[in-house]
């Protein structure tokens, strides 16, 4: 079963002469896959993130996002979309200063409507599987880059999405930080989540299981394109 | 899962509170200073309301103490328009109407000033006048005397004095330890006595009475009196009121003034009332200037927690989610302002009250009223910034700085 399907995907920012970010992208992504897609900045690459994850919409072409025809979709049923079954990680963290990291954990089901101690519950879950079960009452100031984007993945799979969406993920990182960091995702993607990295760094491309390499709003290669 | 409409996005309801007051846990010193703005407002509002019932309350207790049941009766003018006289046997006219408790007369003695010594010159009367009375006067007014005492059926005939209590003041007559004179329409006068304040008659608190007699005697002054004081029974008040008029002078009852003294203590009650409402007018401007600071506020955060709002989308807040975050953020800080300027407007009305010796009141009407002022102040100031947050989209939301 797919969990996202892009079938022509066309998207444009307007701007004179508008710009296509999106020239005719499809993609499909099997449940339980990883793929890196890869990319120079300007290639598209964060658009075609934004599109899979309900966050922009396509101009052209259709979308499914778990089962969702997201052109059907209004803001509410979209939102309600990525708060069930979409995880986000992005490179600057995006951890919020005045809470714990397991209430910044938690907040992965903020919008999921379950009460706090619960989401607490969970949230300790996921932190102690991404080997923070002893920072959960420091704050994100008091972390290591390392360790704010491990509390971000950890955020991104407390509600345990269908697709988890990594933006740069070691952007921010040093490169041993940033191996571990990867290694994490593999190791969730072995037990069965379905990943996909976002990054300019051909070597970690290389390294997943699945490359995608975008250039010029286009897909130029895919070893496992379904069509 | 396939098909079907995802489930809403939500949030506890208690996680809002939480949400909505995050902003300001981690901004403390910028929601203290924005709320403090609404503080002013409300505190002004609440003091104002405060003081003004802490005074009406003082008022509306003054006349429980001093009574509603005294009543005056003064000459009124001829139909050629000449002042009319009360007829001299009034007193006891009056006296026959069974809802009088006790009558009394009295009158300026014109052609007599009271000073400390002959050392003073006659012109300088320090607004106190020289009145003739009768024995009653004291019991009708239900005064006390502060120092020695009351005229008696002797000294009523002999050069003697009491001085009213401002009267007393004026002319520097403190107590009555040692004997004292004052020189009064050319003569020597002891004072008798002082009197404590008479709230409802002050012309009684600024005069020199003497007696009936020794005025007619010294200063050939008639008997006809100029103020009539009547005590009626206290349920009886109006209905005497409206008999007086008659029982004064039979023959002319056109030509005679009643009046109620509580009357005019209780329009004074009335009248503080309609002066707060300037007042009430320039606490609701501060308020408003309070509003527009949260409101400024409110903006700047939206534009600085940009990323957070990127963030909250990305999690699955819908927009309107989003915006009843930033409102009750909002309402949070008016609130905030609210209590904390009930507290201050409170506290100067209880400072305000213990300076001046009044009932400290606050209404809860007007704290229910105030805070209230304050959460519309707060949702009015809120919308803009939390329509403005709710617009953002996500992918410009997110976007680094």
């Amino acid at each position: 079963m797919n969990v996202v399907e892009l079938v022509d995907v066309v998207k444009r920012y307007p701007g004179d002469p508008p710009v296509e970010a999106l020239r005719g992208v499809s993609l499909a992504v099997k449940e339980g896959e990883m793929l890196a897609i890869v990319g120079r900045s300007g290639s598209g690459k964060s658009t075609l993130l934004h599109v899979m994850g309900t966050l922009d919409r396509a101009d052209e072409g259709m979308v499914c996002v778990a089962g969702h025809d997201l052109t059907k979709l209004g803001d509410r049923q979209l939102s309600a979309l990525r708060a069930q079954s979409i995880g986000f990680v992005f490179q600057q963290f995006f951890l919020l200063d005045g809470m714990t990291v397991l209430d910044n954990t938690a907040d992965g089901l903020l919008y999921s409507g379950l009460p706090l101690r619960e989401r607490r519950a969970a949230a300790r879950k996921a932190l102690e599987r991404v080997g923070l079960g002893h920072r959960l009452r420091h704050h994100p100031a008091q972390l290591s880059g390392g360790e704010s984007q491990r509390v971000a993945i950890a955020r991104a799979v407390v509600h345990r999405p269908a697709l988890v969406l990594a933006d740069e993920p070691t952007g921010n990182l040093d490169t041993a930080s940033g191996a571990a960091l990867l290694d994490l995702l593999q190791e969730l993607h072995q037990e069965g989540a379905t990943i996909a990295v976002i990054t300019h760094d051909r070597d970690i491309a290389a390294a997943a299981p699945r490359p995608v390499e975008v250039e010029d709003g286009r897909i130029v290669r895919d070893t496992g394109r379904a069509w | 899962m396939i098909g079907g409409a995802p489930a809403q996005s939500r949030v506890h309801p208690a996680e809002l509170l939480r949400l909505g007051s995050m902003g300001l846990r981690t901004r403390r010193l910028r929601a203290s200073l924005s709320a403090l703005g609404v503080s002013i407002g409300i505190a002004a509002m609440v003091a104002v309301l405060g003081v003004s019932a802490s005074s009406q309350a003082n008022l509306l207790a003054q006349l429980d103490r001093l009574g509603t049941n005294l009543l005056t009766v003064t000459p009124g003018n001829t139909f050629f328009g000449q002042a009319a006289m009360l007829p001299h046997e009034a007193p006891a006219t009056i006296g026959r109407l069974d809802s009088v408790q006790a009558v009394s007369s009295t009158a300026v003695v014109s052609n007599a000033t009271v000073r400390r010594t002959d050392q003073i010159p006659p012109a300088n009367t320090l607004g106190i006048s020289v009145r003739w009375t009768d024995l009653n006067l004291l019991r009708t007014l239900q005064g006390s005397v502060y120092r020695g005492r009351w005229l008696n059926a002797a000294t009523i005939r002999y050069p003697a004095v009491v001085l009213g209590w401002v009267a007393a003041q004026r002319l520097g007559v403190v107590d009555l330890d040692q004997p004292t004179q004052v020189f009064l329409g050319g003569r020597w006068y002891t004072v008798v006595g002082i009197l404590q304040s008479l709230q409802l008659v002050p012309e009684i608190d600024r005069s020199a009475l003497i007696g009936l007699p020794v005025a007619q005697d010294q200063f050939l002054a008639g008997d006809s009196p100029d103020t009539v004081y009547v005590r009626s029974t206290p349920s009886q008040a109006l209905s005497t009121l409206g008999l007086l008029p008659r029982a004064t002078n039979p023959e002319h009852p056109e030509q005679v003034n009643v009046s109620r003294p509580s009357d005019a203590l209780a329009a004074r009650a009335a009248a503080s009332a309609a002066f707060t409402s300037l007042f009430l007018g320039l606490g609701a401007v501060a308020l408003l200037v309070g509003g527009v600071g949260i409101a400024n506020v409110m903006v700047i955060s939206v534009l600085e927690r940009r990323s957070e709002i990127g963030l909250r989308r990305a999690l699955g807040a819908t927009r309107s989610l989003i915006a009843v975050q930033f409102l009750t953020e909002s309402l949070f800080l008016s609130l905030l302002g609210g209590l904390g300027g009930v507290a201050l407007g409170a506290g100067a009305t209880w400072v305000y009250a213990q300076v001046q010796g009044l009932p400290a009141v606050v209404p809860a009407a007007a704290v229910g009223g105030a805070l209230g002022a304050a959460l519309l102040v707060g949702a009015v100031a809120g919308l803009y910034p939390a329509s403005r947050a709710a617009r953002l989209s996500p992918t410009e939301a997110l976007r680094t700085v």
